[in-house]
Order: structure tokens, then sequence, then C-alpha cells
């Protein structure tokens, strides 16, 4: 009992917090004390509800029930400057900088050093940033423009932006999943400063061994419930992870064993300069291959160059031995692709059209008579895949926008399935969606594979991918870094070549 | 440190910072590019026609621009917060109207002023309010208001119309007299322009108009006040035009029910010209100046050189056009070199 629970206030808590965005019950009575002097980490799997908690730490999320308290009285932030006054700095999983301005200003927005009667201080905004790049040991130019920086080196703005208010409470989205093995002991280096300063600090990571490395105490939750609280001194990680699943893997990850055939999608050497170099891989009919990779890593900026979407400087696409004219989506339709994006309400869908339309999108070749279109064959091919899928609504003419995230991607895994696609592409298909539509996404794509389907899985989610893929293949910034058996995947050896630590990471 | 070896060592060692110096010198040139073809512009005109920049010539120059700049500087800073508002040409009429109905009855000059500038800031505090609280389009709502506006403004002006024997002599001369060349309309505006400009760059609510335009969510999660700066910049935005109304009626002291008509099309084209981008975030007042600067100054170019007046709004429409596909030419550009620059980077960290 190394750690015992201080005998002093935390310094901020939730106590019993709920927080729900319409239907979906984001956080069920969920409890969380930071104290001063510790580093406290946050488990449980994606859409656990571990952003959403931070939110409500920071002010960016009002609780529906239960109290923030900060010093053991309850308080409201209104917004996120509430917070911040309060001393709470949140550094969140995407970094989110102003584009159009300067590094500097970017750190020190609304806080900047003033000179008389008021007026910002231009000098000392940027002799201050210069002092915490020096700090953290960052080559950074505090006058360079936000916009055109990678992902790590943004991360880096948001850290230097968490450390330049000496924080009382710095809270941490996984910081580390864009940095590189050096940046972290870094990182590392300057919240262990200001833990033993007295700062207390909430960490998430997806790498358990940093949880070890950096904290003190740990709180687990699963499906937005709060499962445990307790010193990590005693845990090893597959305790931990038994807390954060808690499920029956197999349930959540019905792989079908399956024949593969013939390669059906082959990409040769693929280059967009600047965002993917050389990226060769071949998909084959029954197959679902993985792409796992870090945010940013150029997952979905491949699969958009090889839909057609985005042009690429170089390279080939071949779909079932038809080679892709670039830069022409309609063609890689017809060759037998389809393509699931991303960010659904962005991309996948029209909001403010109805399920049945939205459906309706791919099949105008089919559903169209002399340029006229047959409402009644787009009605019933709609009804059809929205039945297959079990998509739960009212009436097909109900807005997309109105249904629940999970039924929203399963309209749109259907207008691209109602296409009789060959091969596959998903985009983060089970990004915010709800345990049981997840678990039917995957029997779906499984079922498909047997089919001889050729799939290709975009995903973050970790587990997704090693329960779901045949094959993974990992990229790190633009580079294909790893190309792994289902035997081979683990947890250590994706993010270890996901990282761009594949030397090191082959002990397993 | 001889001057003569350095550049040549530039070339052979690629910069870092190579990709920041060439987005600094666009944000720069961008001004300068406008600064630079008002003068081969105005230049050329004062080759083949001496009489051009006169000292009336220049009067007018400087007169002419004047309410355009007023007008452009206020939504230069609504466009800086990715908003629009497309109610200033109604604002002025009306408010050109309440301070020349007012002045009639033999007020004093500049409590006709005041009253224009605090009937605009309140049409102003409107716009803003519906904007960021109603969360609508600001294209829409700005679009509403403009006919609202001059709705009301038809109603009340009717028939009726104000003319220079109305108004006080005091105030007619304001509007025609000045230092030297420089008409006090002119001083005026560009003394407001200096304002908004040192506010903008110089005060943290000014920053936070360009962050909040560069990204409202970033905004919002950095603690920035989104509707209070949204407000501000209507409310400024509103008053500026109104000033403009006031200036107006001094200028050419005949007021209607159709001042100001389509107007807002002028501003946003100067703005814009000026290399204010619509997406928010980016660009200057003094942009915005210059825009209006060179679109007044083409309604006088075009008569200098005997070219008739009908092809101002064409010629107009050219600059637009030109002016955007110069800025997405560029941005275009600038992401080329920032991409490079990017992968040029992490070869050299994998080295």
């Amino acid at each position: 009992m190394t750690h015992p629970e201080p005998e002093t206030t935390p310094v901020l808590a939730l106590e019993g917090v709920s927080k729900s965005f319409g239907a979906v019950r984001a956080l069920r009575g969920v409890s969380l004390r930071l104290y001063a002097g510790e580093a406290h980490a946050l488990a449980g799997e994606n859409g656990a509800g571990k952003s959403t908690l931070i939110k409500a730490l920071a002010g960016v999320h009002r609780p529906d029930t239960g109290t923030v308290l900060l010093d053991g009285e309850p308080v409201e932030f209104h917004g996120p400057a509430d917070a911040r006054d309060a001393g709470v700095a949140v550094i969140y999983q995407e970094p989110t900088l102003f584009p159009d301005l300067s590094v500097a200003e970017n750190i020190f927005m609304g806080r900047q050093p003033r000179r008389a009667l008021g007026r910002v201080d231009h000098a000392s905004v940027r002799r201050a940033t210069a002092d915490l790049f020096a700090r953290l040991g960052v080559d950074l130019d505090p006058d360079q423009p936000a916009r055109g920086l990678s992902i790590a080196d943004q991360q880096l703005v948001e850290i230097a932006k968490a450390l330049s208010f000496d924080a009382r409470v710095l809270i941490m989205d996984e910081p580390t999943a864009a940095l590189t093995g050096s940046e972290v002991a870094r990182l590392f280096g300057v919240v262990r400063t200001l833990r033993e300063q007295g700062a207390a600090v909430l960490f998430i990571s997806h790498r358990l061994e940093e949880i070890f490395q950096l904290c003190q105490r740990v709180t687990t939750l699963r499906d937005g419930a709060w499962i445990a609280s307790e010193p990590l001194d005693g845990l090893t990680e597959d305790d931990l992870v038994r807390r954060m699943v808690g499920r029956d893997l197999a349930e959540l990850y019905p792989k079908q064993d399956t024949r593969t055939g013939e390669v059906a999608l082959s990409v040769r050497r693929l280059t967009r300069e600047g965002v993917f170099t050389d990226v060769s891989f071949d998909v084959r009919r029954g197959e679902i291959v993985g792409l796992a990779g870090l945010v940013g890593a150029g997952r979905s900026e491949v699969a958009r160059a090889v839909f057609g979407v985005d042009r690429f400087d170089g390279g080939e696409v071949e779909v079932l031995g038809t080679r892709l004219k670039p830069g022409a989506p309609s063609l890689a339709m017809a060759a037998g692709l389809a393509l699931v994006p991303e960010d659904r309400r962005a991309q996948g869908l029209v909001m403010d059209m109805s399920i049945e339309r939205n459906i309706g999108l791919t099949g105008f070749a089919d559903t169209t008579r002399a340029g006229l279109m047959n409402r009644k064959a787009e009605r019933s091919r709609s009804v059809d895949w929205a039945v297959r899928l079990q998509v739960k609504y009212a009436r097909l003419g109900d807005v997309v926008g109105t249904l629940s995230g999970g039924n929203q991607q399963k309209v749109v895994l259907a207008k691209w399935l109602a296409t009789a696609p060959q091969v596959l592409i998903v985009d983060e298909p089970t990004r915010g969606i709800d345990v049981g539509t997840k678990a039917e996404v995957h029997r779906l794509l499984s079922a498909l594979a047997a089919e001889g389907v050729a799939v290709l899985m975009i995903s973050s989610d970790l587990p997704e991918i090693l329960g779901m893929a045949d094959r993974v293949l990992v990229m790190h910034e633009g580079r294909l870094s790893a190309e792994l058996t289902r035997a081979e995947a683990t947890e250590e050896s994706v993010m270890a070549a996901a990282t761009g630590r594949t030397n090191q990471g082959s002990a397993a | 440190m001889t001057v003569t070896a350095t550049p040549v060592r530039e070339e052979a060692v690629p910069e870092p910072a190579a990709g920041r110096r060439l987005i600094d010198k666009v944000f720069k040139a961008r001004e300068l590019a406008v600064a630079a073809v008002l003068l081969v512009m105005l230049g050329a005109t004062q080759l083949s026609n001496t009489e051009f920049l006169s000292e009336q010539g220049i009067k007018d120059l400087l007169l002419n621009a004047t309410i355009l700049v007023l007008v452009a500087t206020g939504q230069a800073v609504v466009v800086i917060t990715r908003n629009v508002d497309l109610s200033v040409g109604s604002v002025l009429g009306i408010s050109a109207f309440a301070a020349g109905t007012y002045l009639q009855d033999g007020g004093s000059s500049l409590i006709a002023i005041l009253l224009a500038v605090a009937l605009g800031a309140l049409f102003g505090a409107l716009n803003g309010a519906l904007v960021s609280l109603g969360k609508v389009p600001a294209l829409v709502v700005t679009l509403g208001t403009l006919y609202i506006v001059r709705g009301i403004d038809s109603i009340w002006v009717g028939s009726q119309q104000i003319t220079a024997d109305d108004l006080p002599n005091g105030f007619v001369d304001f509007g025609h007299d000045g230092i030297w060349v420089v008409p006090y309309l002119a001083l005026l505006a560009l003394a407001v322009l200096a304002a908004v400009g040192y506010y903008l760059r110089s005060y943290r609510s000014g920053r936070e108009m360009y962050a909040l335009g560069s990204s409202p969510e970033a905004a919002t999660l950095a603690g920035v006040p989104v509707r209070k700066r949204i407000m501000t910049a209507y409310v400024l935005c509103g008053a500026l035009a109104g000033l403009a109304g006031a200036l107006y009626l001094a200028r050419f002291g005949n007021v209607d029910s159709a001042t100001g008509s389509g107007y807002e099309l002028t501003v946003v084209s100067a703005v814009v010209v000026g290399g204010v981008a619509f997406t928010g975030g980016s660009g200057s007042v003094y942009g915005a100046a210059l825009g209006a600067l060179l679109l007044t100054s083409i309604n006088s170019v075009l008569p200098a050189i005997g070219v008739s007046s009908v092809w101002v709004t064409a010629i107009n429409g050219i600059l637009l056009l030109l002016a955007i596909a110069v800025d997405r030419i560029l941005a275009l550009r600038v992401a080329a070199v920032l991409r490079k620059q990017a992968a040029q980077l992490r070869s050299a960290r994998h080295a």
C-alpha cells in the first residue's frame, strides 16, 4: 500500500457525473478525484466515455447530473475559459489550433502579456514562447503559422500551451499518440517536474506501459460507467485490460475464417507528394485487411486516392485487373470499388435528405431511365438494403440527421453495399457508435468477406484491427512500415510499427 | 562581413523556414500587390492625361474613396470573424436620412454624426445578436436585415428628399473642405482605419477575432468569448456604416429612400480585392481600404482616359475574380511548399 488514497482534499473532482447526448448515455454516475502531486490514468476502450469526462472537467460539457468539485467546493464551469481560469489545462487528442495565426499567438491567445493601455506585448509573447520551447527542448519557430505543422509539432504546441499557464491540473488526452520515443521521454520529464511541483495530472493513453511508467493511480471506465479507481501498484497490464474490456471479445469480433481468392485490389507505389510515399499492397477476395496507424499517418488519404477522390503524383491502382484512372471516383465505382468514408456527417451522408434518397444516391445508373428517375425503383432498392442492414427507422422518408450515429453508419454502409462492390474500403467503420451496432457492423464485414468481397478496413481502434483483420498493414508518417499476419499482429507489434519503432518491437 | 557571399549560400542550403518566409511574403505582398496595381493605374492615367492628378483630381479621388473605405473597414472586421454583413448599404441609407432629418431642423453637426453612428451601431447589434445567438448563417441573416432596414427607410422617407439647401453651411463645408489636397472626410476615414487596424493588431479582443475566424472550434476551446466578439464585430461594422451615412450626407447633400442601395456588394468586393479571405482569420483592414481605393479610383480613371464609365462595373467584376484567382493560386502554392517542407523534415528525422 504505497499509494493509499491521500487524506487531503482533491484539487479537482467529479462526483456522480452523468451526461447524455440524445439517446446515447456517454457517462453514467462517474466519480473521479485528482490529487495534487499525483498522476492519475484514465483507462477505457474507445467509446467508454473518456473524452466526455475530460470535457466535463474542462468546462466544455456541463454534466446533466452530479457535480464538479474544485478544492472540495462545488463549481460550475460555464465554459472552457472558466476551467482555464481555475488552473485546468487540457491537451486534446486532436490538436485545436488556429491555422492562420503564429505558433506564439496560438499558445497565448486570450492571455497575452500586455503593455500599458492593455495593448498586447507581441515581443514578450514571442519571447515567452521561445522560452517554453527551450524548456521542452523543441525546435520550433514562434513566428511560424500553425498551418502546415505536422501532427506531432501541433501536439507540442498544445503541450507548450498547457505549460504556459502554470496549471494546477493538467489533463492530457492521448498526447503521445503522434510523438516519437524521444519526444515522449521529454514530455514525461516535463510532466514529472510539474507533478513534483504539486500539479495534479490526468493522463489518457492507449499504451498501457506508459500508464504504468507515469501514473500512480488509475480509474477505469467501460461503456460510460465507472468500474474502478485504484493504485497502479500491484496491478498488472492484464488486470487493467480485463477491467477495460469486461466482455467476451469473441462476441464483439465475430471473425469468420474465409478462403482467400484472387487479388481484387492492387496498389502499386502510390505516392502523393508530402502526404504518402511509395505505398504498395494487395487485397484478395474473401480477405479483410486492416490498415492501422496513428492519426495523420496518411491512411485515409491513401483510401481517398485509391478511390479517386484525391489525385496522386505517382503509382497505379488496379481493381480486378482493370487499371483505374486517377481522380475519377465514378469510374472506380463502375470497376467495383466502394469507399465508406471516415466522416459520415460530412462525407458519407446528406444529413438533410431522407434515408431512401441517401441510399439512392449511389444507384442512379440502375434507377434512371432515359434521364428520368424511377422513384419506385429507388424506393424498393433502398427498402431492400435498409431492411438487410436492420436500420432502425420509423419511415424511410425520415431525414437521416435524426437517426442515431450507429444507424447513420448503417445507412452509409447500405448506400455503398447497394452498389454490389467487389472491393469495399471502410474508413473507421465503427467510430462513435454503440457496442451493439459495432458488433453488427463487424458481423456484416465478416459476412461480406465470406461472400468473396475484398475488404480494406482502416481503423484507429486497435482491438478492432486485431479482432477483425486477416492481415494488418501499418502506416507511419506516410509510408507502409509493416505488414503483419493475423498471428504476428499484437497490440505491441502494431503500435511499434505505427510509431516507427519497428526494430525494437519484434521481441514478441 | 561581406554581403556578397551570403546569397549564394542561402540558395545552396534549403532553409527550414522557407515555407514561413513565403507565407509572410504572400500576406504582406497581398496588400502590396493591391497598392502596386493602384499606383500603376494612377501613374499610367496621369501619363495619358496630365490633368488627372491635379489638386482637384487628387481631392476627388480621396473624397470618392472615403465612404467606401469606412464601410469596407467595418466589413473587413466582420469578414475576419468568418461572417459577413450585407445590411451595410441599407444602414448607411437610413443613418444618412436620420442625420439629415435632424439637421434640417437646425441641429448641431457633431450630434448629427453621433446620431448616425449610434443608429448604425444599433442595427449592428441587431445583426450581431441574430448571428451569434441564432446560429444562422450570417449571409442569410444580414440579407434579411438588409430588406428590413431598407423597408423601414422607405416607409419613413417616402417620397421626401433631403438636399444640400436643407443642411447647415458648416456641415456642407465639412464635406468639401480639407487641408491642402486632403479632405477632412478622408482624414477622418484614415484615423478610423488606423484605429481599427491598431485595435485588431494590438488588443486581445482584436486577436481573438482572427482566432475566431481561423477556427471557431479551437476558439471555443481556448475560452474565446465567441458571441461577444461576433457582437463587437457587427456593432463596429454597423457604427462605421452609420458614420459613412453621415459623411455621405455631408459630401453629397442629397439623400432619398434609395441611398446606399446595392452598396453592400461594392463593399464586399473591396474587402475581397484587398485580400481579406472570406474563410476568415486572415487579411487586414489596410488591405480592405486599399481595395476600396482601387475600386473607386477606377471610376475616375476611365473618364480621364476617355473610356465610357459604363465599363466600371464590368471592370470591378474582373478585378474581383482576378483577386480571388490570385488568392487561390497562392494558397495552392503555399500548401505545396508546406507539404514539401514537411516531407523534407520527415526524411531529415528518419536519417
